[in-house]
């Protein structure tokens, strides 16, 4: 799951890192009031679940609170990658030294967190790491003991030379940690944690993502989730406990398991279709599951026809061949459907399905070639 | 032969009064797989299917019934304590099947169980089946049959459609391992790869990666320099955006690192044989055996 810059803040404030906070505005008329209270200039950023705000136009100076009103209404409504910006976040603007980077990751290769600081910061950290690795000083840190303090101090020694600085930044660091423990994050960063001119060390961005396992047990974080920066067909999805990701294309897929799902989007590809979603109905599909899945592919006007790939192992055919008959008769489907079942009650699933005049398939390769034949009106 | 468990594994099964522990316990028993011991706190003296005697902890269920293996079907909340308390009790080889579990509480537990001398595979993995002899998750033993290939994969479902394709074509199975799509598990292709070629059954390997991560690059490098039996690889994901979590935790593609292409590519130049369908993978173990 992703959260805002503002919500990122928040979790950095709630340790006791420095960092001006600003407020959350969603209409140009809030902005102008509130930085009016901040007084002084400030800086308007777009809160949108996507990196490259700045290059996209999402993040303005204004010096006077008529001008915040302004550039938050250049802002708002603004499309950022396919996202449109709802919420503008009004921060003081700061007088920047320096600017350094400092993250934290669960790092697959590592199999723990990584800590990764850069006196380059400001910028965007995977460019600095393709251009100059050198300047970007890794370290694991082993969750069994933690983030150790001389740990967090040698790594804020590669950042700053004045010991003040150094010690305000290890203190930061070790903050961070907390904050990314408690979160249940799989990343947490500042970019930049900048020094002003008179030496105070303070984070002026940060990005956290959060490992959606955490999030059972966390429900103060699970509440930061905000729903109107997500497709609606999604958070539909997540509610009925289905994966799904819209694609651009118009063969629906309806499949169980996660890498057959991926591998039925390229089987389509491979012979001349184009996925229109990729979507896990999981383990124990029971038939609302079904309901569900096709109630949101039938969402999509671009689909034209429906896949069902299912290898029943602990899923059982015959739960999905009830969801399919009984989601037939609650909604219009407008579209042909192609379904290919194999596995546990294979033959009740057969069954069920003929009674309410479907056939079914046996073979991927065949139930693909026919759905992408009927999504291209080839065939009948 | 075969890899990890065969018939002298003697299970026990964490969880066994829940639905799904209940279900795969049947079903593995009917495979014939020695279900020796279940356990489920609270519910010790008690037996499962009135033939396997249910103990309070892992521990009582090694000295009482003598497992060495053990599967884990409980919650998420639950599984992180249930790997640990497994390897603490002395079990050999620890299957967590359970989906869901966060990605700190690995970083924790893998290394205990390490440390242990234990091997861990998963979580959010399959299982794994030796043909004929036993399996232990949720693999259906229908799909496959004693036979000649050793199979690794991060899917269940994908791997149930490779293996039983392969049985419709005649071709049998030494041992399939779901190893899981999660970022941080026990079991790696790698140590798959290093048990298939002692394995003097296993004559050929297929492997089945998907995008996201690094570990199929690693495993191919691996297969160049330590393995010389014929490996034939499958990438899932080749359609997959980029930035996106496709399903398991670990698929999703960021950077240059992670990319269907970037990892066949790794395949072909270490000449594993790249099935472009998972049909494919039919042929091209047939062209190797």
């Amino acid at each position: 799951m992703n959260i805002h810059e503002y919500q990122a803040k928040e979790l950095l404030a709630a340790q006791g890192i420095p960092v001006p906070m600003g407020e959350v505005a969603t209409t140009p008329e809030q902005a102008e009031e509130i930085a009016r209270r901040l007084g002084g200039a400030v800086v308007v950023k777009a809160q949108v679940h996507t990196g490259g705000r700045g290059k996209a136009g999402g993040v303005k100076l204004a010096t006077t609170p008529e001008e915040a009103r302004q550039k938050a209404e250049a802002i708002l409504g603004m499309d950022i990658k396919g996202l449109t910006v709802e919420k503008v976040l009004i921060a003081p603007a700061e007088d920047i030294a320096s600017e350094a980077y400092v993250g934290i990751i669960l790092d697959r290769a590592s199999k723990a967190p990584v800590w990764m600081v850069s006196a380059a910061g400001g910028v965007d950290i995977e460019e600095v790491a393709a251009t100059d690795p050198e300047k970007i000083v890794k370290l694991p840190v082993d969750p069994r003991y933690g983030f150790l303090p001389h740990q967090a101090y040698l790594l804020a020694s590669k950042l700053y030379q004045d010991p003040k600085q150094v010690r305000a930044a290890a203190k930061i660091l070790q903050q961070l940690y907390t904050a990314f423990i408690e979160a249940g994050a799989s990343l947490a960063e500042i970019n930049p944690l900048i020094t002003t001119p008179s030496g105070e060390v303070k984070a002026i961005d940060a990005k956290f993502n959060i490992d959606d396992n955490e999030l059972f047990r966390k429900p103060d974080v699970e509440a930061l989730r905000d729903e109107s920066s997500e497709a609606p067909t999604e958070v539909l999805a997540r509610e009925a406990g289905l994966t799904f990701i819209k694609l651009d294309g118009d063969v629906g897929c309806v499949v169980n398991g996660a890498g057959l799902a991926m591998a039925t989007m390229d089987l389509v590809k491979y012979y001349g279709g184009e996925p229109a979603n990729f979507l896990d109905i999981g383990g124990s599909s029971n038939p609302e599951k079904v309901v569900n899945a096709l109630k949101i592919i039938t969402t999509d006007p671009n689909v034209k026809a429906i896949l069902f790939n299912i290898f029943g192992g602990i899923t059982r055919t015959d739960d999905v061949a009830n969801g399919i008959v009984t989601a037939t008769k609650m909604i219009d489907i407008n579209v042909p459907i192609v379904i290919r079942l194999t596995g546990t009650n294979e033959e009740i699933a057969v069954r069920i399905l003929a009674e309410a005049g479907f056939s079914a398939m046996t073979d991927m390769d065949e139930a693909v070639q026919r759905a992408v034949a009927l999504a291209k009106g080839e065939a009948q | 032969m075969s890899i990890f468990i065969d018939q002298n594994t003697r299970l026990v099964v964490q969880g066994i009064t829940g639905r799904d522990g209940s279900f795969h316990t049947r079903q593995m028993m009917e495979y014939g797989t020695k279900v020796v011991a279940g356990v489920t706190p609270g519910k010790g003296g008690q037996t499962f299917e009135g033939s396997v005697p249910i103990f309070n902890t892992v521990e009582e269920a090694v000295k009482e019934a003598g497992a060495n293996t053990s599967v884990i079907y409980v919650p998420p909340a639950f599984a992180a304590d249930a790997m640990f308390e497994a390897a603490d009790a002395g079990i050999e080889f620890i299957v967590c099947i359970t989906e869901g579990v966060p990605v700190l509480d690995m970083t924790r537990v893998r290394p205990y169980v390490l440390d242990k001398g234990a091997r861990l595979l998963g979580p959010n993995c399959p299982g794994l089946l030796s043909a004929g002899k036993s399996k232990v998750g949720i693999i259906p033993g229908h799909i496959t049959q004693p036979g000649p290939v050793g199979l690794v994969s991060k899917s269940g479902t994908l791997t149930y459609e490779v293996v039983y394709k392969l049985k419709g074509a005649g071709i049998g199975t030494t041992t399939c391992v779901g190893i899981g799509g999660d970022p941080i598990n026990g079991t790696s292709f790698i140590d798959c790869l290093a048990a298939f070629e002692a394995d003097p059954e296993t004559k050929a390997i297929v492997m089945l990666g998907e995008i996201g991560g690094t570990d199929e690059q690693e495993a191919a490098a691996y297969v160049k320099a330590n393995v010389t039996k014929p490996v034939v690889g499958f990438i899932a994901g080749q359609t997959a955006p980029p930035g996106r979590r496709m399903g398991h935790a670990g698929a999703i593609i960021s950077g240059s690192a992670g990319t269907a292409e970037e990892k066949i590519t790794a395949f072909r130049e270490n000449g594993i044989g790249v099935a472009q369908r998972p049909l494919d993978v039919v042929d091209l173990i047939r062209g190797v055996l």
